[in-house]
């Protein structure tokens, strides 16, 4: 039986970047916050000394700051006709865990989404022609604009500190920056980092083959600075030991180093930690939520009441406590009705590795940063066209190496043993001179009818609930935009002068197995008709007015860039709506 | 009001520390703060074996020794302490596959669902390495794995590896697979965790290990960083007093 708090105005559920943004606008508009967090607390400076957190092992290998899929997991299958089986180790994608959340361990690459992203469906049908989308492609409309977001963005990028340089300042396109991009109110708050002689190399050749490459936006500061909440960050020292592990120096922007602090001064703001929300309980009219049901560590169940709901875990378990919470329909394919587990995504990586000579290059490869790099935009989103192409999307490239961290980053060239003197021989060789960037090619993924997220039929989490359930695939046009990207790429490290190039094309099936971002999308998207979208354009549920959904769950399709920046803008965007419209008249803010 | 968690001391348990072990806990006032390091590495030191068995103990080092092989120059598998590592790590809580999805139903899926295996890694272990033995005696005049020639010795993995030979009680392959990963991160893993001795594996290619701050190198361009690896540990060299 659980046991009942006093009722407090808000409750959050999960304190990552876009809980602790909410918290942090709710409660400075006066309101009674609280925040339940599913994992521990942690401190940037007794959580990752630099002393010990530069463990390759603890970390990257075995995950320590991650979740642990005995908390949680999913299920995966490719497609409808198949058993899902549940996700036992990690590979694809990276669910966080503990207060911070995602924010802790990512790189720091801080990207705006292109004004066409927002209306995509809209554009790509004026430019191309409705025929020319695949007919089970299932994009949207946002129901917000760039312009509307550009704001949001610019307070999220003055929050973090980040550091890049502007291609787009109110219209000016300005050398060095992504001529691409839209046109940003300020410059960034610092400028670019510094680059290494790989990344250097690239924006070069980049450049000489008559691209507009420009320094990737990073949340690892170049310089510095001290944040519109009085926090202070500290220059980054390029350790090569970002995404994966927490920053002790406090160079890398996450919830710790830039709201926090500033958060838990105010007396209407707490946290519980290690404790997992069970539920969003919905009262008799299915319309109102009520607050919400949790369980702590020590297996107490309680009841938070409270007269707003702010959901913001990590994607599909948003999806999946709505799904729980029966707070919306469900998606069903073959119907293709419902909206709860709709348009899921996730990202299409794929890489170049390139080997130089030994006696020439020497690239000092551990010598980076989580967000470090150069980058061209030609081929993202529909800066270029389409047509003669045959697909949509795309992504940005670059030479976006983080590290040089032995377990993950020891190349060979193909043919090369897997064991043995040779192989041993062949990693000494080409440790230095040879370059892997990781996540190369960051290329979108739009939404299809049979790809999507339900509720497991079988396998349960530990408090006995069904798993949520991943159907999910790579389609033609997403396997089209990936060869024609990595081509493009792959081109660029041959005129850098590499003696091998080898492309590693993303191939169907999708395979859980294989590590390419954690940015999963979707599920509860946004919108602007209640028959296809969870949520309405302030990220409010169209069912429970008094529900708001943060998170890239709000994707209707990803787009060719990181999903952070994009995540925390419309954080704010709904935070701003929530101050200036909902509270004045708590209800639906849109008629449909 | 701050109601501290609990930190968690002890060795073995910092693995799984952070999740379903530590107290919840209300944060309200000002930012928790409590001295010292929340979870501080473990030093894996020399010593007796802790997971494998003699038998297996002198199998396993002669199969980290033909994975990676000694050279003129670079110590093996063996000297570099990969197998004192995969001990370390079988014994602890990767041996026993803590905090991963062990709830059945058990079924064989796709390759793209990933391993749907109930075994353990210090099952797997246990059970490839009797294989392995089993399958040398066998196959070769009654001699264990570590008795054949390295000529012998490379033949034998590389029929494992490519399925040729067979185990009774494992997929011979499966197991290959886990070595091809255990060994090489026992060869370029931090030192605290038992391989990697005296950072051979850092020092054969170069790796500074957890120099930290490059800030005056990132613009110094195609130059050979001339310091030598630091571990978590430090260097020998700067205690001379400790081994």
């Amino acid at each position: 039986m659980a046991r009942k708090l006093p009722a407090k105005d808000v409750v959050i559920i999960g304190l990552g970047w876009t809980g602790s943004i909410l918290a942090h606008e709710l409660a400075d508009a006066g309101l009674e916050v609280v925040a339940i967090e599913r994992g521990p607390w942690r401190n940037t400076a007794t959580d990752y000394p630099p002393g010990y957190v530069a463990d390759e092992l603890r970390y990257r290998i075995r995950h320590e700051l991650f979740l642990r899929p005995e908390q949680t997991t999913f299920t995966f299958r490719n497609k409808m006709d198949q058993t899902a089986l549940p996700i036992r180790s990690w590979g694809a994608f990276m669910p966080p865990n503990g207060v911070g959340g995602g924010g802790v361990h990512w790189n720091a690459e801080t990207w705006r989404f292109l004004p066409s992203d927002f209306v995509l469906r809209t554009h790509l049908t004026q430019r191309y022609g409705a025929g020319f989308l695949p007919q089970d492609m299932t994009i949207q409309d946002w129901g917000v604009t760039y312009d509307e977001l550009e704001p949001h963005y610019d307070r999220f990028e003055y929050l973090c500190g980040t550091s890049g340089q502007a291609g787009n300042l109110k219209g000016q396109i300005i050398d060095g920056g992504n001529p691409f991009e839209g046109p940003r109110s300020r410059p960034y708050p610092t400028p670019p980092q510094g680059q290494p002689f790989s990344h250097t190399l690239f924006g070069k050749a980049a450049h000489e083959l008559g691209y507009k490459p420009f320094p990737q936006p990073s949340g690892n500061l170049s310089r510095a600075y001290k944040n519109p909440l009085g926090m202070r960050l500290g220059p980054c020292t390029y350790c090569g030991f970002c995404e994966w592990f927490g920053c002790g120096n406090y160079s890398k922007a996450s919830p710790q180093t830039t709201i926090l602090p500033a958060l838990l001064r105010k007396p209407n703001f707490s946290a519980r930690d290690n404790s997992e929300v069970k539920s969003i309980n919905v009262d008799g009219s299915g319309k109102r939520a009520t607050g919400v049901t949790f369980v702590d560590t020590d297996g107490n169940e309680w009841e938070q009441p409270a007269d707003l709901v702010i959901l913001s875990a990590f994607t599909i378990f948003n999806v999946q406590l709505l799904l729980l919470s029966k707070i919306g329909k469900p998606y069903d394919p073959v119907s293709n009705t419902g909206v709860v587990g709709r348009n899921f995504t996730h990202q299409t990586i794929s890489d170049v590795t390139s080997f130089f000579d030994p006696a020439k290059f020497i690239f000092n490869p551990f010598i980076a940063s989580g967000a470090i790099g150069m980058c061209i935009d030609e081929f993202n989103g529909d800066n270029f066209d389409h047509g003669p192409h045959g697909f949509v999307g795309g992504g940005y490239v670059g030479q976006v190496q983080t590290n040089g961290r032995p377990i993950e980053t020891a190349p060979v060239p193909p043919g090369t043993p897997r064991w043995g003197v040779e192989w041993k021989k062949a990693v000494k060789e080409n440790y230095q001179s040879a370059l892997k960037p990781g996540t190369g090619v960051h290329g979108s993924m739009y939404s299809y009818r049979d790809v999507y997220v339900d509720l497991d039929p079988t396998y349960k989490d530990r408090f006995g609930r069904p798993l949520a359930r991943i159907t999910m695939d790579f389609h033609d046009n997403e396997i089209k935009q990936n060869a024609f990207l990595t081509d493009k790429f792959a081109e660029i490290f041959k005129a850098m002068g590499a003696k091998q190039v080898v492309r590693e094309y993303r191939k169907p099936p999708y395979d859980v197995t294989k590590y390419q971002t954690t940015h999963l999308c979707g599920g509860a998207i946004m919108g602007t008709d209640p028959s296809t979208s969870a949520l309405n354009r302030y990220l409010q549920n169209w069912d429970v007015a008094n529900l708001f959904v943060m998170g890239a769950s709000a994707f209707p399709q990803n787009a060719g860039y990181n999903p952070t920046g994009t995540v925390a803008a419309l954080a704010f965007w709904a935070a701003e709506a929530i101050r200036t419209k909902y509270l004045k008249n708590p209800g639906q803010l849109i008629n449909a | 009001m701050i109601h501290r968690r609990k930190f968690l001391l002890s060795a073995t348990l910092w693995f799984v520390g952070t999740s379903s072990l530590t107290h919840a806990s209300v944060i309200n006032g000002h930012m928790p703060w409590s001295p010292f390091p929340m979870s501080p590495p473990e030093f894996e030191r020399p010593g007796p074996w802790q997971f494998f068995t003699a038998d297996e103990a002198v199998a396993i080092e002669a199969v980290v020794d033909r994975i990676i092989p000694p050279d003129p120059e670079t110590p093996g598998g063996k000297e570099a302490g990969c197998a004192v590592f995969i001990d370390r790590q079988l014994k602890g809580p990767y041996g026993s596959g803590a905090g991963l999805y062990n709830l059945g139903p058990f079924i064989k899926g796709t390759k793209q669902q990933g391993p749907q295996s109930p075994l353990t890694p210090a099952e797997l272990y246990r059970k490839g390495l009797a294989g392995l033995d089993k399958y040398c005696k066998a196959s070769l005049g009654g001699k264990a794995f570590a008795q054949l020639s390295s000529d012998q010795q490379d033949d034998v993995l590389k029929k494992v590896e490519s399925g040729q030979a067979k185990f009774e009680e494992v997929d011979a392959q499966g197991f290959f697979d886990a070595l091809l990963k255990d060994v090489p991160e026992g060869f370029f893993s931090d030192p605290i965790h038992g391989g990697n001795r005296n950072m051979v594996g850092w020092s054969m290619i170069g790796f500074p290990g957890i120099r930290y701050d490059y800030r005056d190198w990132v613009h110094r361009h195609n130059e050979r960083y001339p310091h030598p690896p630091v571990s978590i540990a430090g260097r020998a060299d700067w205690t001379p007093h400790k081994s």
